[in-house]
């Protein structure tokens, strides 16, 4: 259900690292609870975040919902084809990343959970 | 991250969670059953949503939609002198009414602002059915009993306990109710009712909703629920029914311009602010919230709920301020990107110089102005031809 290839927020944020960088988007189970989204506010290139600031909004038709970074780092890419078209988050949450990171710290992913370990999350809500 | 709460479970979670007691329609079940999300409103634990609001929208503008809407309260006001009764609580003008017939109304305070909204109907020569919001019903009931004592011989009974509430709403709605019933649908004009059998329940058939469609919504009692939700399903799906949560009619009800009561309309803001003057029956003899009404009416209003729809980037939500030049000067009461319009529209009061349609304004989204400019009310209207 969770791809393996990647690491979790207990907030329901995904984060694939891949050397120095990182991709960033929201789990399946979070597009579920969201319903219809239709709208996606992310940052400008450039920007700076901490681990657990939040870095964009997204819009349901109902509410709207904050996102956060998991780990520190600086926005290389946005995902601008995501802003045009925020169902996609909808249709596959997985693969609907939002920003890619320039991590300041690539080793400091402590506190995320793999894919089991945020299975067992969702099951338990 | 962090879930948004929309802002009418917002409302309702602080008012009504601490008691955890939420109350249930004969229906919930079966909610469940069908995959339904079911949130807290207005003290009900109700479905927000089946497959999805915005397809559950769509199929209201385009076929039908199928919403339990049994959270609604109802109160009666029967005996000789009912019509004096309601005349003194309600704004509308009640003597009007035809027995078979039903307007919209308000519940005001001495101030002229809003206790609740409501229909009214004439079931009989002296019998009145007032149909309140949920959240409403044990506040309005004590409400209504308080104002109506020394009116004469009439009394007020709130049985909201013996009836279910189905509306089936679209341009096929009246097809599928059809099917069920030997009723000519097509003779009961909009906002009239009568009764009669219904896949063979005796139920009260009206001409309202609160979609902005031609639809139906049908009074049965608790134990005909099932069978009549049942029934409408199998006839209506052929069709393109679908059933329909709180979600789809809050964002029917706005692309319409339908008030929703405690959130576009409160304690804090008066019928003629509201936009809803054509509500007041002034030359009725006296009710409460006359004289204040009358006088705003003489003033003129200095501010004014209006319609707006967003020019930049973003989505107003309730509660989010008005600007103008860097002032704040109102707040968006109701907002969302409406399905059918795909246009993020919204309400909000603000000044009266800014009502006409064409006033730009700014709308404060996550800390930053956002354009919006004024527009015609209602967003969406559906065509009748």
């Amino acid at each position: 259900m969770y791809p393996t290839d990647r690491q979790y927020t207990r907030e329901h944020e995904w984060v694939t690292v891949s050397g120095s960088t990182a991709r960033v988007g929201i789990t399946d189970y979070a597009q579920q609870q969201l319903g219809d989204v239709v709208f996606m506010e992310l940052p400008e290139v450039g920007q700076e975040f901490a681990a657990g600031a939040q870095f964009g909004s997204i819009e349901s038709v109902k509410a709207v919902s904050d996102i956060y970074c998991p780990l520190a780092g600086k926005v290389v890419e946005v995902n601008a084809a995501l802003t045009d078209r925020p169902e996609t988050v909808n249709q596959s949450a997985h693969e609907a990343w939002m920003i890619v990171l320039e991590l300041s710290d690539p080793a400091a992913t402590d506190g995320l959970l793999d894919a089991a370990a945020y299975a067992e999350l969702v099951e338990s809500l | 991250m962090r879930f948004g709460l929309s802002s009418s479970s917002r409302f309702h979670r602080s008012m009504n969670d601490a008691a955890a007691n939420l109350r249930k329609t004969p229906l919930h079940a079966r909610h469940v059953a069908m995959g339904a999300r079911m949130v807290p409103f207005g003290g009900w634990e109700m479905p927000v949503q089946y497959a999805g609001i915005t397809e559950e929208h769509l199929a209201v503008r385009r076929a039908a939609g199928l919403f339990d809407v049994s959270h609604m309260g109802e109160i009666e006001i029967a005996g000789d002198d009912a019509l004096a009764a309601v005349q003194r609580i309600s704004t509308n003008d009640a003597s009007r009414l035809e027995i078979g017939q039903a307007q919209y109304s308000v519940l005001a305070t001495d101030a002229g602002t809003f206790v609740d909204d409501l229909l009214v109907y004439r079931l009989a020569d002296s019998h009145y059915l007032l149909v309140v919001n949920a959240s409403g019903i044990q506040s309005d009931y004590a409400w209504i009993q308080q104002h109506i004592q020394g009116v004469g011989d009439a009394m007020a009974v709130n049985t909201s306990s013996r009836y279910a509430l189905i509306a089936v709403q679209g341009p096929r709605a009246l097809a599928i109710l059809q099917t069920l019933t030997d009723v000519e649908l097509d003779q009961i004009g909009y906002y009239r009712f009568t009764t009669g059998e219904v896949a063979g329940i005796r139920a009260t058939i009206s001409r309202t909703g609160y979609t902005g469609e031609d639809g139906f919504e049908v009074f049965v009692p608790p134990q005909g629920a099932e069978r009549l939700w049942g029934a409408l399903l199998t006839a209506g799906e052929p069709e393109g029914l679908r059933p329909a949560g709180l979600g789809a009619r809050d964002t029917l009800r706005l692309e319409a311009a339908m008030r929703l009561s405690g959130q576009d309309v409160d304690d804090t803001t008066t019928v003629l602010e509201a936009g809803l003057g054509w509500t007041v029956g002034w030359e009725k003899a006296d009710f409460v919230g006359r004289d204040a009404l009358l006088t705003q009416r003489e003033s003129g209003v200095t501010t004014k709920l209006v319609g707006f729809e967003m020019v930049g980037r973003g989505i107003a939500r309730h509660g989010y301020r008005v600007l103008k030049d860097g002032e704040v000067v109102g707040r968006v009461t109701s907002g969302t990107r409406t399905p059918f319009l795909e246009r993020a529209v919204g309400l909000a009061y603000v000044p009266r110089e800014l009502t006409e349609a064409g006033s730009s304004l700014e709308i404060e989204i996550r800390e930053r102005p956002v354009e919006a400019t004024v527009v015609p009310l209602p967003f969406y209207k559906r065509d009748k031809g």
